[in-house]
């Protein structure tokens, strides 16, 4: 698109400052929508000052594509190429399509600016709530759970509804926005950990001796006889990841109801793991201070980092899936790049964090002893900068963002609270992804469509757009066995047979026959008069050589 | 200190009644969107999976022919109407939409060898074994009358075949020559001939509508141009053609239906190969015509199948088969593109869909738009091994199962031969022939 194009050399701008500075170096020629009259100008006689479509900075274009360009050799088919040309083009039409309705996006993300001479890590949250409007003001809340010991918890994916899980059995499930309790139950059992499943009906409580299936009000569905430490739910896949205290880590298909591995990860007790959201392979923290990557297919971890000198204590994963940040036992808190696999930035605390959390926009949320802290700036040169800081009643055992919501939630010892982190929620969410205003009719149709689409396990690699590769071993077989079946390579180039030159420097011709007269002349019986006309050109043939 | 929360106002979220559509704001980023492809995926098994259970292309079977039914004619007007002949002489108009039969005539004595429909829709002409052309009206005579032709015209010989003009009033036969009559005369305009023997069958070029084109039984196709009095060329195959019919779309191309098991595609102004070799009948192909879109056709052969080919590709799409159908002689395809019909030489007309799994009727917009959606996943994800399996399975009768194997076989055979001899022999004594070439002995001007 000449928009798009033009677009490039005016680089990042902010939307209302191009549309007032577009005039100048603008394309010259957007024939292709140049208003309803173009050159004939409007009824009044003035021509319009902004012809055409208004242009897309190149960066947010380059936000919408895939970045599937291959770098495949020239296709051999002209059809081919004009097909693969014609699919280009339509990429990048409908790249611009959806640049240009991201200014449509109804709302804006949070933010928090101190004054110049302050730092934004002095804001308490009670700054905050007196400054903002009553409803977000009402996101900050403390929930004093005294009895029944810290707690872990978990939102939905919508980050409409919470899920609490007292160490000492009390298990709570409520729509934290309006404070609408939808069950409050005491398994009778230690619980170390707690997570919805795909939907806010249904819950699942690790508890002392296996994993418990309830329903969101309280009633228990299912029960499955192995005994998690810590588990994590993969929601594409509708399936459960649990790691216990064995050393295994075992992958349920819970749309089934089969085990589909159990793999022994020989790295001891596994308290540690976060999952990868963008490609579903979970991250395992050991003893030793590596972090292994596994996926349920292969049982030998894809990725064995060294991470730190001590003990992890704690993983988080950016939800693009291109950040993880870890915390040992030496104290640091390291951001790794998961596309190399190396360490990007390292801060040191003066507490090891033990619990980390990445928001929908990537603010990381640290617990470092009783303290959360939350960072700013992960990915960027400098290293993250401390945004906000919160000091919970009790030292946090769960730190949790709410997606979709400027809040993170944090449960510790005394119950829970929820703190107002600005910028920390994705502003825009997707119907049909993920809708915090769903109803029950909406809720049950996604359901539906998403068992359908379900993805196998197999499907689960360290690069989710495998699938969409060419796969260049097979097309390589393919061809050896084409050759192997015609006799001949069709796609072969005819080797390149020099001309035949009539003078010039046919040297090596000569040499040839030079050697050939000298085997004959060796073979034969000793030279008096045998060759007497070869000899003079054997001679003379050496002499013209030797010049 | 500057401090902005996200804080959303549920109005603007939800539906003011009950009666209104729920809201569903969308955000296209990709970040909001995670494993796309392995879900774009998963919907194409599904959707293809889908489109195999929802295959069932019968229709029904137009019943009432005393004899094998031999040749069929489109009612240029009237979707619903279709014209078939039979070989005892007999003719039939059925309405589709009744499935029934509305008018018979007893045209010739002998069989009804070629019909056509004249561009106007109010007569039709028939040829038959009797040595006559008849033309009839296509109404049903009123009540009292009897059946009889417009017109007869008394011939030297047998005629085995009838094309009409598409815009003048200008038929033409086929037989010993071809025959270019004018519908008022009853000698014709002029004769064309090339060669010595039997004509099977002449069709009019849709576009260019002063071209003809007739398969003989010399193996050879020739083309003519009604205003010379001299044939323009022809191309000789290996095998002799049953029948050709021009592409409604593409002005010069046409296909024929060959002995040889195989159709082929050629380009009127490079008859030396022919653009596509179409391969998957394992018996003579009998009939062909072409989808009003231009894109694909379907063909009728001896193997008691119906196969859709697409223009540009070697390959059936797809094939169409029952116990009860016996050899297949003559096919057409509806005009408005959804139905394909057949008449074999069991005395039945069958009706077909011509998108096996496509749903008939009116359909929701969010029908259609699912339906497309789920067609554009299917063609995006063609390639990838599970789904093209999928695909491309179809049921096959026994006998054309075992027949492509013994074929597979026999070409494997051949294959081999060929490699042994090119090995063995000086490089570059036995040159590599295309395909496409292989089946073509030569092109005469």
């Amino acid at each position: 698109m000449a928009a798009a194009a033009a677009a490039a050399a005016n680089g990042g701008r902010s939307r209302t400052l191009h549309r007032r500075q577009r005039a100048g170096p603008g394309p010259a020629a957007s024939a292709s929508h140049g208003g309803g009259r173009g050159d004939t100008g409007s009824v009044s006689g003035r021509k319009d000052p902004f012809p055409g479509p208004a242009p897309l900075p190149r960066p947010r274009v380059k936000r919408f594509l895939r970045g599937t360009k291959e770098k495949a050799p020239r296709a051999k088919s002209q059809r081919l190429r004009w097909h693969l040309k014609l699919s280009g083009q339509r990429e990048e039409a409908a790249a611009a399509r959806a640049a240009r309705l991201d200014l449509l996006l109804p709302e804006e993300p949070g933010f928090l600016e101190a004054d110049p001479g302050e730092d934004t890590c002095t804001v308490t949250q009670g700054d905050i709530a007196e400054a903002v409007d009553i409803a977000s003001a009402a996101k900050h809340f403390d929930l004093r759970l005294e009895q029944f010991g810290p707690y872990r918890l978990d939102y939905t994916r919508n980050g409409r509804h919470l899920l609490l899980g007292g160490r000492r059995g009390h298990v709570a499930a409520m729509d934290w926005q309006t404070k609408a309790l939808m069950c409050e139950i005491n398994v009778m059992e230690t619980v170390t950990d707690v997570a919805w499943l795909h939907t806010e009906t249904l819950l699942a409580v690790a508890q002392r001796r296996w994993l418990h299936v309830y329903d969101n009000q309280g009633l228990e569905l299912n029960c499955l006889k192995s005994f998690p430490r810590r588990f994590t739910v993969l929601m594409i896949f509708f399936s459960l990841f649990l790691q216990n205290d064995k050393g295994f880590l075992q992958y349920l298909d819970i749309s089934v109801g089969k085990e589909v591995a159990a793999l022994c990860t020989r790295g001891g007790r596994l308290a540690v793991m976060a999952q990868n959201p963008a490609n579903a392979i979970i991250h395992l923290g050991h003893s030793n201070g590596t972090v292994t990557l596994w996926s349920p297919t292969v049982s030998e971890p894809l990725v064995r980092m060294l991470c730190h000198r001590g003990a992890l204590r704690a993983l988080a994963v950016d939800p693009t899936g291109t950040y993880m940040a870890s915390a040992g036992l030496d104290r640091k808190l390291r951001l790794f790049d998961l596309r190399t696999y190396r360490v990007l930035q390292e801060l040191v605390l003066p507490q090891g964090a033990g619990h980390l959390a990445f928001s929908q926009r990537g603010l990381l949320a640290a617990a470092c002893g009783d303290l959360v802290q939350v960072y700013k700036g992960v990915g960027k040169e400098v290293p993250p900068q401390p945004y906000l800081c919160h000091r919970p009643p009790r030292p946090p055992h769960g730190l949790r963002f709410c997606p979709f919501e400027d809040v993170l939630g944090a449960g510790h010892g005394h119950g829970f609270t929820s703190i107002l982190v600005p910028g920390a929620g994705e502003a825009n969410f997707d119907a049909l992804e993920n809708n915090p205003y769903r109803s029950r009719r909406q809720r049950q149709e996604w359901e539906v469509k998403a068992l359908l689409e379900k993805v196998p396990a197999e499907l689960i690699t360290l690069d989710p757009t495998q699938l969409g590769h060419v796969d260049t071993a097979s097309l390589q077989q393919k061809r050896e066995e084409r050759i192997q079946r015609l006799g001949f390579d069709p796609q072969a180039k005819a080797k390149f047979k020099p001309r035949r030159r009539a003078k010039g420097n046919n040297l090596l011709h000569r040499k040839r026959k030079v050697a050939h007269e000298e085997q004959r002349v060796a073979a034969a019986a000793p030279p008096t008069c045998a060759s007497p006309v070869q000899h003079p050109h054997f001679c003379c043939t050496v002499a013209d050589c030797l010049q | 200190m500057r401090v902005k929360v996200l804080s959303r106002n549920p109005d603007d979220y939800l539906r003011e009644t009950k009666l209104d559509l729920q809201r569903v704001p969308r955000n296209y980023d990709p970040a909001l969107h995670p494993f796309e492809v392995p879900r774009e995926y998963t919907r194409a098994l599904n959707a293809t999976k889908l489109e195999r259970v929802f295959a069932k292309p019968f229709l029904s079977s137009l019943d009432g022919h005393r004899d094998g039914v031999n040749c069929m004619a489109k009612h240029p007007k009237s979707l619903s109407t279709v014209l078939s002949g039979a070989c005892d002489g007999e003719v039939k108009i059925w309405n589709l939409t009744k499935r029934q039969c509305i008018r018979t005539i007893q045209a010739h004595e002998g069989f009804v060898r070629g019909m056509c429909a004249r561009f106007c829709g109010t007569s039709f002409f028939t040829v038959g074994d009797d040595k006559t052309v008849k033309q009839w009206k296509m109404e049903s005579p009123e009540y009292g009358e009897e059946e009889e032709p417009i017109h007869t015209i008394l011939g030297k010989t047998v005629y085995t075949g009838i094309d009409h003009h598409w815009k003048e009033a200008v038929f033409a036969t086929c037989g010993h020559q071809v025959d270019i009559w004018d519908e008022q005369r009853t000698s014709p305009m002029c004769s064309l001939t090339w060669g010595f023997d039997s004509i099977s069958s002449v069709k009019f070029n849709p576009i260019e509508t002063y071209l003809l084109g007739s398969c003989a039984s010399d193996r050879n196709i020739v083309l003519y141009d009604m205003r010379k009095s001299t044939p323009l060329k022809k191309v000789i195959l290996n095998m002799r053609t049953n029948t050709l019919c021009w592409n409604p779309m593409e002005a010069f191309v046409f296909t024929a239906a060959n002995e040889d098991y195989n159709l082929y595609t050629f380009d009127m102004r490079y008859l030396e190969s022919p653009v596509t070799v179409h391969m998957d009948h394992v018996s003579a192909v009998l009939d062909v015509d072409y989808s009003p879109t231009g894109k694909e056709f379907v063909s009728a052969s001896f193997d008691k199948s119906v196969r859709i080919f697409p223009v540009d590709k070697g390959h059936s799409r797809e094939v169409y088969h029952t116990k009860r159908m016996q050899h297949v002689i003559t096919v057409k395809w509806t005009s408005d593109n959804k139905y394909i019909l057949c008449g074999s030489d069991e005395m039945n007309i069958r009706l077909w869909k011509a998108n096996a799994s496509e749903k008939l009727g009116v359909l929701a917009p969010r029908e259609k738009a699912a339906m497309n959606y789920n067609q554009k996943l299917k063609e995006k994800f063609q390639y990838h091994p599970q789904i093209r399996r999928i695909a491309q399975h179809r049921h096959l009768p026994k006998s054309i199962f075992c027949q492509i194997k013994e074929q597979r076989i026999m070409r494997e055979a051949r294959r081999r031969k060929e490699l042994n001899r090119r090995k063995h022999s000086k490089p570059g004594s036995m040159p590599f022939v295309s395909e496409r070439k292989k089946h073509i002995v030569a092109v005469v001007k």
